[in-house]
C-alpha cells in the first residue's frame, strides 16, 4: 500500500480513515470508562463478540442500510448476553468467569456458522466482522446532502451521539452506580437498569464500529483507552476527556502508521492503543511505575536522613567527657546501610546545615539539626512509653515499632500520645524525652 | 452417508484428543476460578505465532507453536505485574493484554500476507477461526503428546493438584510448593491452548477449556470422575463437531465444536441429577411441600390443644385460615398429608372434615416438641441463631447435648406446654424418619 499521502491528491481517504476510526473510538472508549470502573471489562468484550450473530440475522433480515434495525437488535443482543451471564450464574450455578466464556464462545460460533452459510446473502465476511475494513469504510461513499462522505459515517455518528446523550441525561446515575453501587441503589437508582442499559449501549457501539475495526479490536477501544485514562486521574470526567483523546490519537496513529507498514489498520490502533497505556504504567504522575518508584525513593531517603539526625543525637546522649563528639562518617553510612539513598541523604544532611564537620573527621548535629533530632526522638520515646503504658509490652519489644512509626508522628500526635501517658519526661528505658518545642 | 476418509480420521483423532486434553486441563483452570485465563493465553498467542513465521520465513508448526507459547506465557507474566503493580484492575488488565497483543497478531498477520506470495499462503489468519481440514497426522502426535503429558503431570501430582485446587492457602500453609503447582497448572493450559490454536482458532478455543470441566461439575463433586468425564466430553464434543463440520462442509469446525459443547452443557445444566437446574427446583418444591405439611400437623396440634380442643376436626376453609393460606394452597396441603397418612377425612353436616391420624399425632408431636424446644432455646441463645444452619424441627436431638433437652423439656413441662408421646421408641423412630422427608 504504497499510495498513502497525507496531502494532495488521495489524500482524502487517509482523512476519512482517520475521522472514522477517531468517531467510533471515542463512542467506544466513553462506554468503556464506565465499563472499567464497574470492572465488567470482560462482559463488554464477551458482548462485541456477541452481537456478531445479531449483525448476521440484522443484515440478512432487514438489508445493510436499516440502521435502527441494526442497532435495536444490537441492544436486545447485548442485554440477552448479559442476562445470558447472569441467569447461568444464578439459576445453573456456575461461575460467573466461566459462564461469560461459554456465552460469548457460543453465541460467536453462532454468528460465524451463520456468516459462512448465508455470507454471499448477508454480504459480509468473517473477516471483516474480526478486523474490519477500513479502506473500503472510506471508499464506499455516498452524498449526504451536499457531502460526498463514507456510506458508513451516518451510523457512526448516530451511534457516537447515543452514546453522548446516554452518558449527559444519565451522568450522575452512571457516575453513583460505577462508584458506590449501595449508596446508588439506596437513592432510589436501579443499578440493574444502569446495567443493563449500559450493555444495550455497549452493543451498539460495536455494531457501529464493526464494520470500520472489526468486532474484536473494538473490545480494545472499549477497554484500553479507559484503562489507561484511569492511571492518569482520579476524576471521572477528566477520565472521560483522556479517554477519548487516547482513542482519537490511537485512530491518527494506526491510519498512518499501518499504511505506511502495510498492516492492519483496526490492529495498529489497538496496538497505538496498548503503546499509550505502557506509556501511562510507566509514566503517569500518581499512578505509574516510575512516580511510584521516586516517592518510594524520596521516603526512603528522609527516613535515612531522619535516622542520621536521630544517630547523632543518641552518640551525644552518650558521649564522655574525655572522648570526641560525634560520629565518624563511615560509621554514619554503616547505620544506614552503606547505599546510595545514605550517601545522597548525609549529603544533604551537611548541605542543609543540619550536621556539620567538628574537626577530627567527625560530623556533629548543628544547632538547627538537633532541633530536628529532638522532635524525632521525642516521638519515639513517646511511642516506647504510650506501648508500655497501654499495651504492656516488654522493654525489649518497644525498639523496633519505635523505629518505624517515629518518620510518622507528627506534633499533633506527639501531643495526644503525651497527653495519655501519666509522666512524659522518661521513656520506658529511663532516658529523657526532649520537652515539646515551640 | 459420511465416509471415512484417511483425512477424515485423523482430523477426528487430532479433534478428539485435542478435546480430552483441554477436558483434563481445563477443569483445573475451571475450579481455581481462572476460567478466562485460557482466553488471554490464545488470544496472546498470535503475536508469537507470527513473528517465529516471519523469523523463520517458512511455515514450520512446532516452531510456530513455539512462538505463540512463548508469546502467550509472557502475556500472563505481564497480567501478573500489572494486577499487581498498577491500580488497574483485574477485569480491565485483561481486556487490556488480550486485545492489544490479539491487535498486534493481526498487525502481524497483515503485514506478512502483504509483504510476499509465500506469506499470503501462510494461511495465518486460519489460526483466528481454525481450520480443522489442513490438520496432517504429524500434528495429531503433537497434541496427543501434549494430551499425554497433560495426563501423566496429573496421575503422577494427583494428590498434589487436587488440595492446591480446592484449598491453596492449606497447600502453602502445610509447605508444599503451590506457586510451582500454579506454574504447571497454568503452563499446561497454555500448551493445551496452542496446540489447539490451528483446529480451534484464537478466538474459541478458550471454550474448549471451559466447557467440558463446568459441563462435567454438573454430574460429580468427586475430581477424579470430574477429570475423567471432563475428558470424556471433551474428546466427545472434539469427534461429533468435526463429524457434523465435515458432514455439512460449508460449516467450520471450530464454531460447531463450541455449539456442540453448548449444547450438551446446557443439557447437563437442566437435567443433572442432583445439580442440575430441574433437580434443585425439584428439590426445593419437595423441601417446600414438607414445610408446609409440618405447619398442618402442628397447626392441628395447636388446635387441639386450645379450648375447642375436643373436637379437632377441620374443613378445607378452617384449615386454610388457620395456615393463613389461600384455599388452593391448603386443599394442596391437605392433599399432600392425607397421601402420606398423616390426615384422615370425615363427612360431617359442614362436608368434608379432617383430622390427625394415630400416625400424624405422633409425628405432629414430634414436630412441635421441637419447634417449641427450638423457640426456648434460641431464646435463651440469641447468639447462637446464626450457627445452627439445620433448624429442622424433627432434629432437635441431633443438634442439642442431651443435658440442654432435658433442661429444655423441664421448663416447657413446667408451663405444661411439652408434647408427651408415650408411644414405644419403635413408633417414635418410625415417625422420626417419616419426619424427615416424607413417607
Amino acid at each position: 500500500m504504497s499510495d498513502f499521502v497525507l496531502w494532495g491528491p488521495g489524500a482524502e481517504y487517509t482523512w476519512w480513515n482517520i475521522a472514522v476510526g477517531a468517531i467510533v473510538n471515542s463512542a467506544c472508549a466513553i462506554l468503556g470508562c464506565f465499563l472499567v470502573l464497574r470492572r465488567m471489562s470482560m462482559l463488554g468484550d464477551a458482548i462485541s463478540h456477541a452481537v456478531l450473530p445479531g449483525i448476521v440475522l440484522a443484515y440478512l433480515f432487514a438489508g445493510r442500510d436499516a440502521v435502527f434495525m441494526l442497532f435495536l437488535g444490537a441492544m436486545l443482543v447485548g442485554v440477552l448476553t448479559a442476562l445470558l451471564v447472569q441467569t447461568l450464574h444464578r439459576f445453573g450455578g456456575v461461575a460467573e468467569d466461566a459462564g461469560l466464556g461459554i456465552v460469548f464462545t457460543s453465541l460467536f460460533s453462532i454468528g460465524v456458522v451463520l456468516v459462512s452459510n448465508y455470507a454471499s446473502r448477508a454480504h459480509i465476511d468473517v473477516n471483516c466482522v474480526l478486523f474490519g475494513d477500513m479502506d473500503f469504510v472510506s471508499l464506499d461513499r455516498f452524498y449526504w446532502g451536499p457531502f460526498d462522505v463514507p456510506r458508513s459515517l451516518p451510523k457512526m455518528l448516530l451511534a457516537l451521539g447515543a452514546v453522548i446523550v446516554f452518558v449527559t441525561v444519565f451522568w450522575k446515575e452512571l457516575k453513583i452506580a460505577s462508584f458506590d453501587p449501595a449508596l446508588a441503589t439506596a437513592m432510589g437508582i436501579s443499578a440493574v437498569a444502569v446495567h443493563y442499559l449500559l450493555m444495550g449501549m455497549t452493543a451498539v457501539v460495536t455494531v457501529a464500529a464493526f464494520e470500520a475495526v472489526g468486532a474484536v479490536i473494538c473490545v480494545a477501544m472499549l477497554i484500553v483507552p479507559a484503562a489507561t485514562a484511569y492511571l492518569l486521574t482520579d476524576r471521572l470526567s477528566t477520565m472521560t476527556l483522556l479517554a477519548v483523546g487516547v482513542a482519537v490519537l490511537s485512530s491518527f496513529a494506526g491510519c498512518i502508521i499501518a499504511p505506511i507498514t502495510g498492516t492492519n489498520i483496526a490492529g495498529m490502533m489497538a496496538v497505538a492503543a496498548g503503546g499509550q497505556f505502557a506509556l501511562a504504567v510507566a509514566f503517569a504522575p500518581r499512578y505509574g511505575l516510575l512516580s511510584k518508584a521516586w516517592q518510594a525513593w524520596r521516603l526512603s531517603a528522609r527516613i535515612a536522613a531522619e535516622d542520621l539526625t536521630a544517630l547523632l543525637y543518641r552518640a551525644d546522649e552518650t558521649t564522655k567527657p574525655d572522648v570526641p563528639r560525634g560520629l565518624r562518617i563511615v560509621d554514619l553510612l554503616a547505620a544506614v546501610g552503606r547505599g546510595l539513598t545514605g550517601r545522597l541523604a548525609l549529603r544533604k544532611l551537611i548541605h542543609s546545615g543540619t550536621v556539620e564537620p567538628s574537626g577530627a573527621g567527625r560530623l556533629v548535629l548543628s544547632v538547627a539539626g538537633r532541633r530536628d533530632a529532638e522532635s524525632l526522638i521525642r516521638s519515639h520515646r513517646l511511642w516506647e512509653a504510650y506501648l508500655v503504658e497501654h499495651f504492656q509490652l516488654p522493654l525489649d519489644h518497644l525498639h523496633e515499632p519505635a523505629e518505624h512509626l517515629e518518620h510518622f508522628i507528627g506534633p499533633e500526635l506527639q501531643q495526644q500520645l503525651a497527653a495519655s501517658l501519666p509522666k512524659a519526661d522518661t521513656d520506658p528505658h529511663g532516658r529523657e524525652i526532649p520537652p515539646k518545642q515551640n | 452417508m459420511l465416509d471415512l476418509s484417511y483425512n477424515t480420521i485423523v482430523v477426528l483423532l487430532g479433534t478428539s484428543l485435542l478435546g480430552a486434553g483441554a477436558g483434563l486441563v481445563g477443569s483445573f483452570t475451571v475450579l481455581r476460578g481462572r476460567a478466562l485465563i485460557g482466553d488471554v493465553l490464545a488470544h496472546a498467542a498470535l503475536p508469537g505465532l507470527c513473528l517465529a513465521f516471519l523469523i523463520l520465513g517458512r511455515r514450520n508448526l512446532t516452531s510456530m507453536l513455539a512462538g505463540a507459547l512463548v508469546s502467550g506465557l509472557i502475556a500472563v507474566l505481564l497480567l501478573t505485574l500489572l494486577r499487581s503493580a498498577t491500580r488497574v484492575k483485574d477485569d480491565a488488565v485483561m481486556g487490556t493484554i488480550r486485545s492489544v497483543f490479539f491487535g498486534g497478531g493481526v498487525v502481524l498477520i497483515s503485514y506478512i500476507q502483504n509483504r510476499s506470495v509465500e506469506g499470503s499462503k501462510a494461511g495465518l489468519d486460519s489460526y483466528i477461526l481454525g481450520k480443522t481440514a489442513g490438520m496432517i497426522a504429524a500434528d495429531v502426535q503433537l497434541i496427543g503428546g501434549v494430551a499425554l503429558a497433560a495426563l501423566v503431570c496429573i496421575v503422577l501430582l494427583y494428590k498434589e493438584m487436587q488440595l492446591a485446587s480446592f484449598d491453596p492457602g492449606f497447600a502453602r500453609v502445610q509447605g508444599w510448593p503451590a506457586l510451582a503447582l500454579d506454574n504447571l497448572q497454568m503452563a499446561l493450559a497454555a500448551l493445551v491452548t496452542v496446540v489447539g490454536l490451528p483446529a480451534v482458532g484464537a478466538v474459541l478455543v478458550a471454550a474448549m477449556l471451559i466447557l467440558p470441566g463446568v459441563t462435567m461439575r454438573f454430574w460429580t463433586d468427586r475430581l477424579g470422575k470430574l477429570l475423567l468425564g471432563a475428558a470424556l466430553i471433551g474428546a466427545t464434543i472434539g469427534g461429533a463437531g468435526t463429524l457434523a463440520s465435515a458432514k455439512f462442509s460449508l460449516l467450520p469446525a471450530g464454531p460447531v465444536i463450541i455449539l456442540v459443547g453448548t449444547f450438551i452443557f446446557v443439557l447437563s445444566m437442566l437435567f443433572a441429577p442432583r445439580r442440575g437446574v430441574l433437580a434443585r427446583a425439584a428439590a426445593l418444591r419437595d423441601f417446600r411441600r414438607m414445610l408446609a405439611r409440618q405447619k398442618l400437623l402442628a397447626a392441628l396440634y395447636t388446635f387441639c390443644e386450645g379450648p375447642e380442643g375436643d373436637d379437632a376436626w377441620l374443613t378445607d376453609e378452617e384449615i386454610a385460615a388457620t395456615l393463613e393460606m389461600s384455599p388452593r394452597a391448603a386443599r394442596r396441603v391437605v392433599y399432600d398429608a392425607l397421601l402420606s397418612g398423616a390426615l384422615q377425612p370425615r363427612e360431617s353436616a359442614k362436608g368434608t372434615e379432617y383430622g390427625l391420624t394415630e400416625f400424624g399425632w405422633e409425628h405432629a408431636i414430634l414436630i412441635v416438641r421441637g419447634e417449641r424446644l427450638w423457640r426456648l432455646y434460641l431464646l435463651e441463645h440469641p447468639d447462637l441463631a446464626g450457627q445452627l444452619v439445620d433448624l429442622d424441627l424433627t432434629k432437635v436431638d441431633e443438634h442439642l447435648p442431651a443435658d440442654v433437652v432435658q433442661d429444655l423439656e423441664a421448663k416447657l413441662r413446667a408451663e405444661n406446654r411439652l408434647p408427651e408421646t408415650d408411644a414405644s421408641a419403635d413408633a417414635y423412630a418410625a415417625a422420626h424418619r417419616a419426619a424427615g422427608g416424607g413417607p
